[in-house]
C-alpha cells in the first residue's frame, strides 16, 4: 500500500514540475505566425512549383503577406484567379497578368534538320550540351534528350517522337518556368498566350548567317528580313540573323507567316486560311483592333 | 623502386603505334583556320581584317588580358574572312580562315638550324619574348605559359619540373620531340628555370620511353642542376599534381597551385617552344600532334601548322580507316570527340586519335552496385560515385565540401568503373555549374 502511495505522489510531483517547465518553455519560445499566412496558401494551388521565385507555396505565403504590396508577386500555377482570392485575404489589390505559356522556339524536326553525329552519352541536354553543340549542324536548336519534360512538374510537356521534339500541353502549361530553366540552350520562352489561345512566334533561334542557317537546317530563320518588313505594327525585329516577334505589340494579323520563305514562324490554333489571304488577313486584324 | 603517386591510377593499354616514328612536317593545306580561343582564358582580339595579306609568325590575333595569349599566322597568304568554324570544342568559334598563297616568314625569325646556347637573358626579357609569342602550355590544358612564369609576390619556387610523362596511352609527340630536340628543350629548361628563379630543374619521363631517360640523361650532364627522373608508368602521372607528389613527395592542398609547395610543372613541349621563343624568336604556330589509331595505316608523329584541317593530318598518316566510328582529338582517356574531320588543329592538339568503330561505342550502362573501384583508382582521392549522384540532384553545397572542384577530369573512374555509369559526365556538369554559382557569388 505504502509503495503505491509512493509512487502515485512522486510521479504527480513530478508531473507538474515537467508541465510548469513545459509551459514556461513554451511560453519562452513561442512562435508567432501571421494567421494570414495560412489563409494565403489557402489560396494557393500547392504545387510548389517554384515559378513564383520563391521556395514553394508556403513560402510565396510568407513573402506575400511580408510585402507591403503585391507588384511584382505572381503565382503562374494559380494564374489571375488565385492572385485575386490572396489579395482578397490580404485586403489588397492583385495587378492582372496576361495568361502565359511555354513555347518552344525550334521547328528543327528530326526530318528538316539532319544529324550529324551520333550521341551516345547520358540522355541529358544538361551534359549534352557540355560535350558539344548538338548532333545536327544547328549549334542553338533541340537537343531532343528531354530536360524540360524532366523538370516539368504538371506533366505539361512530351516529347514527340516523330519530330523529336517537345510539345507543350496547353491545359496543362501553366507557365511556370521550370522548363524555361532546365533547356541549356534557352529554346523555350514564356509568351502571352493570347486571344484564344492564338499565337504567332519565329521557331527558331539560330543566330548563325542565313546560309549556314539554312544548310543546317530547313526550317532555320535566315534574318532576311521580310517579315519585319511586312509587320505593320512594328512587333518584328532582326538581331543576329534572327527574327524576334514582341508579342506585347504583334496584332495576330498572320502576315508574316505567309511572308516567310522558310516557314520558321508558326501560327497556333488560328482558323485555316481562306482563298483570298490578304482580304482575310486585313479582317482579322480589324476584329482584333 | 621507381617513383611514381601513392593515391590511386591506373594503367590502361599502351599502344604506342607511333613510337620511334621520326617528326615529318606535312605539307601546307590551302586553307586555315586559326580560332581566337585556343587557350584558357579571355579569347583574343583579330587585329587583321579581311583581305590583309599576312606573313607566317605574323600577330593576327592579341590577348586581351594577362590570362590570354597572342595568336600569329601560321602561313602566308591573305586573310579571307573572319567567320565561326566549327572548332575542336564542338562550338562555333571565331576563327581567322587565311588563304595559304606561299610560305614567306617574318625576317625576325632565325631559321638557321644551328643549337644556341645562349641564355643571358634577364628574367623579365624571358617572360616578356614568352607572353609575346603566344606561348601555352602544350600538354593539353593550354594555359598561357607568361602567367605560369611570374611567381606571385612572397612565393619562392624550389622545383622546376618537366612534365616529360606522356601517360596518355597512344601519344608519342612527346616522346619524339625530347628523341629529336633534346639539347633544345634542356636550354628552354634552364631559360624557364632563370624566369622563375627555380633552384633544380628535374624531367620526369615515365619508364616505357627507356631510350628518352637514357638520351635525356645523357644530354643533361652537360648542364648544371638538370636531373632526369625515371617513373613507374601509371595513369595520370602526368596530372600537375600527380607528378609533383610523384618528383618531390609535396602535396599540393586542395583549390591550391603547385607554387604553394614551390613548384613550377612545364610540359617538354612548352619547354622547347619556350627555347624557339626566346632564342630564335619565334612564335608559337606550329606543333607535333601524334596521329594514330588500330586501323590506321601509317601512325606518325607530324609537325603541324595550327590552323589545319585535321584531316589533312590524318590523309598524312594514312587516310582514314574505313572502320572508323570515332575521331578523337587528345589522347584516349582525355581527349574529346570531334564532329567533323575537319576542325583545325590548335595549340592544343596533341594528338588525333582515330577509333574503328567497335571501340568508338560507350558501353551499356547499369546501375552503381557501390564496388568501390572509382574511389580506389581516384589520384585526388574522391569519392566519384557520389559526386556524380550529387550532380545528378543538383546538391552543390555538398558537392563543394566534396571538394568536387579538385577533379581534374582524367577519367581513371569511368575507364574502370564494372557497371559502365558515365561518371565522369555527371561530374563535369557538376563541377561547371558549381563554378557558375561560385562566380555568380563573387561578383
Amino acid at each position: 500500500m505504502e509503495i503505491i502511495l509512493n509512487t502515485l505522489i512522486s510521479l504527480s510531483i513530478l508531473g507538474v514540475v515537467l508541465a510548469v517547465i513545459l509551459y514556461v518553455v513554451a511560453q519562452k519560445f513561442k512562435v508567432v505566425e501571421d494567421p494570414r499566412i495560412d489563409e494565403v496558401e489557402a489560396c494557393l494551388p500547392g504545387a510548389n512549383c517554384g515559378g513564383c521565385g520563391y521556395p514553394g507555396c508556403r513560402g510565396f505565403a510568407e513573402a506575400c503577406v511580408k510585402a507591403e504590396t503585391l507588384d511584382g508577386m505572381f503565382c503562374p500555377a494559380g494564374g489571375n484567379e488565385a492572385m485575386k482570392n490572396v489579395a482578397g485575404a490580404l485586403g489588397q489589390t492583385a495587378t492582372e497578368k496576361e495568361p502565359q505559356i511555354a513555347v518552344v522556339r525550334c521547328n528543327g524536326t528530326l526530318e528538316k534538320r539532319k544529324k550529324t553525329t551520333n550521341y551516345d552519352g547520358p540522355v541529358s541536354c544538361a551534359i549534352s550540351n557540355t560535350l558539344y553543340g548538338g548532333d545536327t549542324d544547328c549549334q542553338y536548336g533541340c537537343l531532343g534528350l528531354g530536360d524540360c519534360v524532366d523538370a516539368c512538374t504538371f506533366d505539361a510537356i512530351h516529347m514527340d517522337e516523330e519530330s523529336g521534339l517537345p510539345i507543350v500541353d496547353e491545359d496543362k502549361c501553366t507557365a511556370c518556368g521550370a522548363c524555361v530553366k532546365a533547356c541549356p540552350k534557352s529554346i523555350i520562352e514564356l509568351r502571352n498566350k493570347g486571344k484564344k489561345s492564338r499565337r504567332i512566334y519565329v521557331s527558331c533561334i539560330n543566330k548563325d548567317k542565313g546560309a549556314d542557317a539554312k544548310r543546317a537546317c530547313d526550317a532555320a530563320c535566315i534574318g532576311c528580313g521580310k517579315c519585319a518588313k511586312v509587320c505593320a505594327f512594328d512587333a518584328i525585329t532582326i538581331e543576329n540573323f534572327l527574327a524576334y516577334i514582341d508579342f506585347e505589340k504583334c496584332k495576330l494579323c498572320r502576315k508574316c507567316v505567309a511572308e516567310c520563305p522558310t516557314g520558321a514562324i508558326l501560327e497556333l490554333n488560328f482558323p485555316p486560311r481562306k482563298e483570298a489571304v490578304v482580304e482575310k488577313e486585313s479582317e482579322t486584324t480589324e476584329i482584333e483592333k | 623502386m621507381l617513383k611514381t603517386f601513392p593515391k590511386g591510377g591506373v594503367h590502361p593499354g599502351e599502344n604506342k603505334f607511333s613510337a620511334g616514328k621520326p617528326i615529318e612536317s606535312i605539307e601546307l593545306p590551302k586553307q586555315v583556320y586559326i580560332p581566337v580561343a585556343q587557350h584558357l582564358g579571355a579569347p583574343s582580339e583579330p587585329v587583321v581584317a579581311k583581305g590583309d595579306v599576312v606573313k607566317t609568325g605574323q600577330l593576327i590575333a592579341k590577348s586581351t588580358g594577362f590570362v590570354s595569349a597572342n595568336i600569329h599566322s601560321s602561313v602566308s597568304g591573305k586573310v579571307l574572312k573572319i567567320d565561326k568554324v566549327l572548332d575542336t570544342t564542338g562550338y562555333k568559334q571565331t576563327c581567322i580562315v587565311i588563304d595559304v598563297e606561299g610560305d614567306e616568314w617574318i625576317e625576325t625569325i632565325d631559321r638557321s638550324a644551328e643549337i644556341k646556347n645562349n641564355i643571358d637573358f634577364s628574367a623579365e626579357e624571358i617572360r616578356s619574348k614568352v607572353a609575346e609569342n603566344g606561348i601555352v602550355g602544350l600538354g593539353g590544358a593550354t594555359f598561357p605559359t607568361h602567367v605560369k612564369l611570374s611567381i606571385p609576390a612572397g612565393k619562392t619556387c624550389k622545383y622546376l619540373i618537366i612534365n616529360a610523362v606522356e601517360c596518355e596511352p597512344y601519344l608519342t609527340s612527346d616522346h619524339q620531340l625530347m628523341m629529336e630536340k633534346g639539347e633544345e628543350i634542356l636550354i628552354g629548361c634552364k631559360l624557364i628555370q632563370k624566369a622563375i628563379g627555380a633552384e633544380k630543374v628535374i624531367v620526369g619521363i615515365e619508364n616505357n620511353k627507356p631510350d628518352a631517360i637514357k638520351h635525356m640523361t645523357e644530354l643533361s650532364k652537360k648542364f648544371e642542376n638538370i636531373e632526369v627522373n625515371a617513373l613507374k608508368v601509371k595513369y595520370p602521372q602526368g596530372g600537375e599534381k600527380q607528378l609533383i607528389k610523384s618528383v618531390t613527395k609535396r602535396e599540393v592542398p586542395s583549390g591550391g597551385l603547385p607554387i604553394d609547395v614551390g613548384c613550377v610543372v612545364q610540359n617538354v613541349g612548352t619547354a622547347f617552344a619556350i627555347y624557339e621563343a626566346v632564342i630564335k624568336n619565334k612564335p608559337l604556330f606550329e606543333r607535333v600532334v601524334t596521329v594514330t589509331g588500330k586501323s590506321v595505316k601509317n601512325p606518325s608523329n607530324l609537325r603541324a601548322r595550327i590552323g589545319t584541317p585535321i584531316n589533312m593530318l590524318i590523309e598524312a598518316a594514312g587516310g582514314l580507316p574505313e572502320d572508323t566510328g570515332k575521331i578523337v582529338n587528345g589522347g584516349p582517356m582525355m581527349g574529346k570527340a570531334v564532329s567533323t574531320d575537319k576542325v583545325p588543329v590548335t595549340k592544343g592538339t596533341s594528338g588525333v586519335l582515330i577509333f574503328p568503330e567497335s571501340l568508338a561505342e560507350r558501353v551499356e550502362n547499369y546501375n552503381c552496385i557501390r564496388c568501390g573501384r572509382c574511389v580506389t583508382v581516384c589520384p585526388m582521392g574522391l569519392e566519384p560515385y557520389l559526386i556524380k549522384n550529387m550532380s545528378a540532384v543538383k546538391m552543390y553545397e555538398e558537392l563543394k565540401a566534396e571538394r568536387a572542384l579538385d577533379c581534374m577530369e582524367c577519367g581513371s573512374c569511368v575507364y574502370v568503373c564494372p557497371a559502365g555509369v558515365p561518371l565522369l559526365d555527371y561530374i563535369r556538369l557538376g563541377k561547371a555549374n558549381l563554378n557558375k554559382i561560385l562566380r555568380a557569388k563573387k561578383s
